[in-house]
């Protein structure tokens, strides 16, 4: 089974972003693979022990992206995709869609895998997109693999549960944060990623012209999201238990 | 403010890197519990193993990771900076694992070696006996030969994970007094009549078990034997220099969690109205502790780089070890002072620090060893 892995190189989200203009500043801070994909490269590492193939991470950002392939490659991935390009700073959704459809459909795949959204933009409009313009079915939210073989059984988390959802190959999932446990980075790992091929590519390079990448979103506003307020301290004289359980039944949690 | 690593290069970036995110994920949280517990952290280095950490600077043919000794001493440094029972630990297997891929023969190596640089045995380093400890060439652990096989008997102290490891170097008199008649054996857990007497109850490193051990008529293969017979006393004195440069490290790492503990308490403890750093007096032994440390690293990256240029380091080695460990004890002292009354408590790392301080002056010759060894160099 040949994987195709989306991998989104992004500000550390352990730092405080910043802005720049509209937009979070990218330039000069410093970057990781968004820990969101993490469980993406987890989970093609998984299937390809179980059915062999490839696993190819994909990814569409400036040079220093490079870094967050890599760092997929040291976990095991076997090969590697960027588009950079100049024209693409500031690409919406969209056009991220379009790009790594171009990239992905150069490949030979059978399974595309991406994050449920990412930890910097989180439109989270991206995966279904590129479903869309590969022609492929999307199985989202997946938290658990039943079964690969010709179909594809997942759960599909919902917010009381799960769904069983099936589906034909080729298709796209994305995966939440609960499917696996990402490993880390092996020593070894790390030194062999640096021999693993990565291709470069372009915008033409892909056969997308002009008109493909030119941005059609406009960000009208954008605002501070408000401060959660701190918890509630319970002190404990002894009720402290019932009055968790008084506060869980009130959030109809037990 | 974490060891500085503007002048490595790319491969010991990348090591740093994921040691540190190994260290602050997995060893931080878990330091506390297995320390008030006194229990050896298995998982912890199968872990290591898994990340292909346990044998850092053996050869890759034998399942090591093929990289210098300074890049191992900077694992060793970020180990102990989290965990320094853990670091002890691996200093401590490294030891053994030198001296197989140093003397063994190709079966060893293929027997023995494999398995530990892999991390899939974990080695211990037995030179000390109850009567004989600087003066380790005075051991009286017998070992005789027969037929095939040597009979080990005697007791050893001072074990660090001792009955526990896997397999154990045993220095052992094959011959007459002194240190020529000392011989190396590797002897693997559960051989008959070899066993742990008792663990003892420690100061500090609470979770790096050390052992009283027991060799009761224990026959050990003579294919077992590391090194000629007689080669012994060498084997364990070669293996010494590298392991001070482990112990070194290990005091660096040690010494810079302290700093760092107290920068961010100092920083936000305020008394009289200002953070209790603002005072000059306070200050000045800040600045004190951040230079002992950079220069204690200094000493011991230099003595690692004349080790993998091939030249002589023993003299680097017992100066390294000296200065980072007297160091490390000064900048914890120092640590628990400025906590005031928090550094006396456990609820605060910082006398943990100072108790893990003070075994780093005692083992693989204590300071004061240390100064011979230097002094003699310089004077011979
Ligand atoms: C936690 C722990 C773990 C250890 N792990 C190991 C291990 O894994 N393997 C192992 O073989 N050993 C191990 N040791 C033993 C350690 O190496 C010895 O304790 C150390 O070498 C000192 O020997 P000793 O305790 O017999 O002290 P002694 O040699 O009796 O020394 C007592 C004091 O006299 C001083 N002294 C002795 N001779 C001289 C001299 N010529 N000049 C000046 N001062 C001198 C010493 O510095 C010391 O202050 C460990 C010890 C500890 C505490």
């Amino acid at each position: 089974m040949n994987i195709a892995v989306c991998v989104k190189h992004i500000p550390d989200p352990n730092l405080p972003g910043e802005l720049d203009g509209q937009r979070l500043k990218r330039e000069g801070v410093q970057g990781t693979l968004d820990p969101g994909d993490e469980f993406g490269v987890e989970t093609a590492l998984q299937l390809k022990q179980a059915h062999e193939g490839e696993v190819t991470l994909v990814s569409m950002g400036p040079p220093q992206a490079l870094e967050g392939i890599r760092r997929g490659l040291s976990m095991g991935a076997d090969k590697g995709v960027l588009v950079s390009d100049d024209s693409l700073q500031g690409a919406d959704a969209l056009i991220t869609a379009r790009v790594l459809a171009a990239a992905i459909k150069r490949t030979d795949f059978d399974l595309v895998i991406a994050g449920v959204e990412s930890t910097d933009g989180y439109t989270g409009t991206m995966p279904s997109t590129l479903a869309e313009l590969l022609g492929v079915p999307q199985l989202t939210f997946t938290n658990a693999i039943e079964a690969t073989g010709d179909a594809l059984k997942v759960h599909r988390q919902t917010v009381d549960g799960y769904q069983v959802v099936e589906c034909s190959l080729p298709a796209l999932i994305t995966v939440t944060a609960g499917v696996n446990e990402p490993r880390y980075a092996s020593f070894k790992g790390i030194m062999a990623a640096k021999k693993k091929p990565v291709e470069e590519l372009s915008v033409a390079d892909l056969g997308l012209s002009a008109d493909d990448v030119k941005v059609a979103q406009n960000i009208v506003d954008i605002s501070q999201a408000e401060e959660r307020k701190a918890g509630e301290v319970i002190e404990d004289d002894g009720s402290g238990a019932a009055k968790i359980a008084d506060y869980l039944k009130e959030a109809k949690v037990i | 403010m974490p060891a500085d690593t503007r002048l490595l290069d790319e491969d010991q970036r990348a090591l740093v890197g994921l040691v540190r995110e190994f260290g602050s994920n997995e060893l931080a949280p878990a330091v506390e519990g297995y320390e008030s517990r006194g229990e050896d952290p298995r998982v912890l280095y199968a872990q290591l193993a898994e990340l292909g950490l346990a044998g850092l600077p053996f050869p890759e043919d034998h399942g090591g990771g093929g990289q210098p000794y300074s890049n191992y001493l900077l694992l060793i440094e970020e180990l102990a900076y989290h965990y320094l029972s853990f670091a002890i630990g691996v200093s401590v297997h490294t030891l053994c694992t030198f001296a197989v891929n140093e003397y063994g023969t190709e079966q060893q190596k293929k027997d023995v070696l494999t398995k530990l640089a892999s991390g899939e045995w974990f080695g211990a380093y037995s030179l000390s006996e109850s009567d004989s400890g600087s003066d380790a060439a005075a051991l009286a652990t017998k070992a005789e030969r027969t037929e095939g096989a040597y009979i080990l008997s005697g007791g050893k102290v001072f074990c660090t994970r001792g009955e526990e490891a896997d397999v154990v170097l045993v220095m052992a008199r094959t011959g007459g007094e002194g240190p020529k008649g000392i011989s190396a054996f590797l002897v693997e857990k559960k051989t008959d009549g070899f066993s742990g007497l008792k663990k003892e109850e420690k100061m500090g490193w609470r979770s790096s078990p050390t052992w009283q051990l027991s060799l009761d008529e224990a026959q050990i293969r003579v294919d077992r034997r590391l090194g000629d017979e007689g080669q012994g006393f060498k084997i364990a004195l070669a293996s010494l220099d590298s392991g001070r440069l482990g112990i070194a490290a290990c005091g660096t790492g040690l010494a810079q969690a302290a700093l760092d503990a107290t920068l961010e308490f100092t920083t936000e403890r305020e008394q009289f109205g200002v953070p209790v750093a603002h005072n000059e007096g306070v200050q000045f032994m800040l600045a004190d502790m951040s230079t002992q440390i950079e220069a204690g690293r200094r000493l011991y990256r230099h003595a690692a780089a004349l080790r993998d240029a091939g030249e002589d380091y023993s003299l680097q080695a017992a100066q390294a070890k000296l200065f980072c460990t007297d160091a490390a004890m000064k900048v914890t002292t120092d640590a628990v002072q400025l906590h005031g009354g928090y550094g006396y408590i456990t609820e605060y790392p910082a006398e943990r620090f100072m108790r893990d301080a003070k075994g780093l002056q005692i083992v693989e010759g204590t300071n004061q060893i240390q100064r011979y060894v230097i002094g003699r160099r310089l004077t011979s």
